[in-house]
């Protein structure tokens, strides 16, 4: 084969993949691009701090529905997070290669992959068929549950790439354990356990399947843990099926906002990592 | 240092430890109660039903008939395809990255994956329900059906909503999995290896093709599991622009017709539920989902093992 | 009779983005000869081999200045092809490489295939050949479908220095190649360089002062990026002209 058409070649994988990269990110600007558009025109103080109107009426907001989303998320990081970190510390710098070591983050990394709609449906079955009613607990539980594998990953990660000097240093000093690995450890990791939390923040607050049937929806300001929640992930589900155009426009404009939320975690956690891709080999 | 005595340190030393371990076990409980309660809970639909919900193609809920067949074959289907179709798009964004990408482009690139990645699927599914359909039922599926609609594959109606749109919006977002996992891997092609083949005249291509792509073959194939894992149990984009019917592929084969998938059924009945078969089959079909997907996740961290043991020889 | 050279380098030049590693490099190269390039530790050497197959400029921020003629041809000239150079300036690397995914007839053979050549015959009595002229042949005869990378250092050197070969180049550049090795692949491996001689031209880095002597006919000292010396091999070892190039000869630096 004689070397030009090799370079043609070349040159040819090199746009077919350059074209294939473009058709990946099309749909990234698309999206963005209509929920910016669509949602928009309905963004307004009104809109972000009222109840909505009973179907069929136009007017009203999302008020609770944002005011939901962070309770719940609180809610969920308040049991997640440290239980993740927990586990992280436990698979980092405790029994690293024992075989409960290995079958904990065996089950973490299983727990990974699980859909969003099964920890749902786990919920439902332990909370809210015990308790008879349909509660936000029970939706916070499922989302905390899916923030633990990746803090758990994540706080292992950055735990186990602290260097072993620094260990030996704090035992030389007559440090305990405990307070080595808070102390020292922990506070060298740092970084990657709020990153890690941070990305799993923005995870569940997109997840909607698991409210579904654990903290609904509702129309009301949220007045208890223990009663349905509106959230914008699920008010957007419901609005976008509903087929009404009133609510189909909120549903955009509170995809906005959802969005903007996600889209800025993101961004921020990206600021706080800038080793990420240096572009160098 | 505090003047306490050794032994209050010890016993600091000691509940700090029982308190990873309590939370490490409660993980491990937790994770085993998810099935001991999907088991239990479904356990009057096993009774009721037996066999039927895997292969039983009728959804009667009010004489409490539950076959689930075109459900799992709405989720089989549409992730195999959705993956099936990412996988070369996924390898061309990755050697685009690895191979020809300038600098500014790899950062840039990175950026939008990342996004991709992060899009809560809701909102893929309104983008999906509202923007995409009628423009793949106008533009795409209505023409297709006026050529070569007699091909039982493509014929019409076309519905926007079906099993074609639903394994589209999952191979975007499937595609950011598989990419990143590949072009983790094509950047570590050990460069003694990149050298040698330079050193005898090949192109990037070349060298991707002959050392950098069977060097990572495995790795890649686990990141397709990965991508498939997630396709399998995709929710909310699926059911809002799938159609939740069971017209396919027992009353159609066309994939332009309304489908259903596991998921998208449980999402959409869960909360009427309320006759106890009617929801025990439901949390069955979670079940199924649950063995599906924790099968496929085993299988991809297996291989990359095979992998990480391999490159110690 | 005065001999054409195969290789003129020509106030050669290199930076790693600002710090220069080589500077205003000249030297005369004849054909079928073998010429060592010693030096203490430091990019210098292997920058310079690098730039005469034009691999240096595939690290970002490296650059290059000053001409490389082969035949009388500049190697940088805008019309020429990098591979191209690549295919008659062949290359040995300090630690062998041989493909891991490939058979060893495959790795002879792999420059060729991507040229083109097909025929299943011709390339197994090529690879046949060029193993047997790296006296591989005997020792890997049995075992033709394993990895590459499956066979011992020493052999894996050899079947590097057969995968170039193959591609029949004027040149063939060498990069410390023994030491990885073991003294008697060591000791196989000077042997074949001097049976190469014949037919191309090697040039050879080595950190052994002692290889150098035993090998070569030309030597050219390094240091700092700057040459110090070029000449006759027997006349650097015996009658080195600068003070520099006599300390590290005898080993007082580097």
């Amino acid at each position: 084969m004689p070397l030009l058409s090799r370079r043609m070649k070349d040159k040819m994988v090199k746009y077919v993949c350059l074209l294939l990269s473009a058709i990946a990110i099309v749909p990234l600007f698309w999206i963005i691009s209509t929920v910016v558009i669509n949602g928009i025109s309905i963004l307004s103080w009104e809109f972000l701090t009222s109840l909505p109107a009973p179907y069929g009426e136009v007017g009203g907001g999302i008020g609770n529905a944002i005011y939901g989303t962070l309770i719940i998320n609180a809610l969920a990081s308040l049991w997640g997070i440290p239980v993740g970190v927990m586990t992280g510390i436990y698979l980092a710098e405790y029994d690293k290669d024992s075989r409960l070591g290995n079958v904990v983050r065996s089950i973490v990394e299983s727990l990974a992959g699980v859909p969003s709609i099964v920890f749902g449906v786990f919920a439902y079955s332990l909370i809210v068929l015990t308790m008879r009613h349909y509660t936000a607990i029970a939706g916070a539980f499922a989302l905390g549950l899916m923030m633990i594998p990746l803090v758990a990953k994540a706080s292992e990660e950055s735990m186990k790439v602290v260097s072993n000097d620094l260990r030996e240093a704090a035992i030389a000093l007559g440090i305990p354990k405990w307070l080595r690995t808070i102390k020292v450890v922990l506070s060298i990791a740092k970084g990657g356990v709020l990153t890690g939390s941070l990305l799993a923040f923005a995870r569940i607050s997109g997840e909607t399947a698991p409210l579904l049937f654990t903290a609904l929806f509702s129309f009301y300001w949220p007045y208890s843990i223990d009663q349905p929640m509106a959230t914008l992930q699920v008010l957007i589900y419901n609005y976008a099926v509903s087929g009404f155009g009133n609510w189909v426009l909120k549903a955009w404009g509170a995809s906005l906002i959802l969005v903007m939320i996600v889209v800025s975690i993101n961004i921020a956690v990206r600021y706080l990592t800038k080793k990420k891709y240096s572009g160098c080999e | 240092m505090s003047n306490k005595t050794p032994f209050f340190n010890d016993v600091k030393d000691n509940l700090f430890k029982y308190l990873v371990i309590g939370c490490s076990l409660l993980v491990v409980v937790l994770f085993s109660l998810i099935f001991i309660l999907l088991v239990q809970r479904s356990l009057p639909a096993l009774s009721e039903n037996g066999i039927n919900t895997l292969i039983g193609s009728v959804w009667d809920v009010n004489n409490l008939v539950f076959g689930a067949l075109p459900a799992i074959m709405g989720t089989l289907v549409s992730a195999l395809l959705a993956t099936a179709i990412a996988v070369p798009i996924s390898l061309g964004i990755a050697i685009f990255f690895t191979e020809y990408a300038p600098d500014r482009a790899r950062f840039a690139l990175s950026v939008f994956i990342d996004l991709l990645a992060a899009i809560p699927s809701v909102i893929y599914g309104i983008w999906g329900l509202w923007i995409i359909s009628p423009l793949i039922k106008n533009y795409v599926q209505q023409p297709i059906v006026d050529y070569i609609g007699f091909i039982p594959l493509f014929a019409g109606p076309a519905y926007g909503l079906s099993i074609f749109l639903a394994s589209i919006i999952l191979t975007i977002m499937v595609i950011p999995i598989i990419s990143s996992i590949t072009i983790e891997l094509l950047s570590s092609t050990p460069s003694p290896l990149k050298e040698g083949m330079v050193s005898l005249g090949a192109t990037r291509w070349e060298t991707v093709r002959n050392v950098g792509i069977p060097f990572a073959k495995l790795g890649i194939f686990s990141g397709v599991i990965l991508g498939l894992g997630r396709a399998l149990g995709e929710t909310m984009a699926v059911t809002m622009v799938i159609g939740n019917s069971y017209l396919w592929p027992f009353s159609t084969v066309s994939i332009f017709a309304p489908a259903t998938t596991i998921t998208s059924k449980i999402a959409g009945e869960l909360y009427e539920a309320s006759n106890p078969v009617h929801v025990g089959s439901l949390i069955e079909l979670a079940l199924i989902l649950l063995i599906i997907t924790l099968i496929v996740n085993f299988a991809s961290r297996a291989i990359l093992r095979r992998i990480s043991r391999r490159q110690f020889r | 009779m005065i001999m054409p050279y195969k290789l003129e380098i020509d106030g050669l030049s290199a930076w790693f983005d600002q710090k220069q590693v080589l500077k205003k490099i000249s030297m005369k190269i004849p054909d079928k000869s073998v010429i060592a390039l010693i030096g203490p530790s430091g990019c210098g050497k292997s920058t310079l081999i690098r730039c005469l197959n034009r691999m240096h400029e595939l690290i970002p921020g490296a650059r290059v200045e000053g001409r490389v003629l082969l035949d009388n041809v500049d190697i940088y000239d805008q019309k020429v092809d990098a591979m191209e150079v690549r295919r008659k300036i062949g290359m040995v690397f300090q630690k062998p490489n041989p493909f891991p995914n490939m058979s060893i007839v495959d790795n002879v053979v792999a420059g060729l295939k991507l040229s083109g050549k097909k025929n299943k015959k011709d390339l197994m009595s090529i690879a046949e050949y060029r193993l047997k002229s790296v006296g591989l042949w005997d020792e890997v005869k049995d075992e033709l479908k394993k990895s590459g990378a499956s066979i011992s250092g020493g052999q894996q050197q050899r079947l590097c220095i057969a995968r170039a070969l193959a591609m029949e180049p004027d040149i063939i550049l060498m990069d410390e190649p023994t030491s990885a090795l073991d003294p008697a692949s060591t000791a196989k491996l000077e042997e074949l360089v001097q049976k190469l001689k014949s037919e191309i031209t090697v040039m050879i880095i080595t950190h052994n002062v002692g290889q150098a002597a035993r090998v070569s006919d030309y030597t050219a000292f390094i240091y700092l990026g700057e040459l110090i010396e070029f000449g006759e091999t027997k006349q650097i070892f015996e009658s080195p002209k600068n003070p520099l190039t006599e300390r590290y000869i005898t080993g007082r630096f580097g």
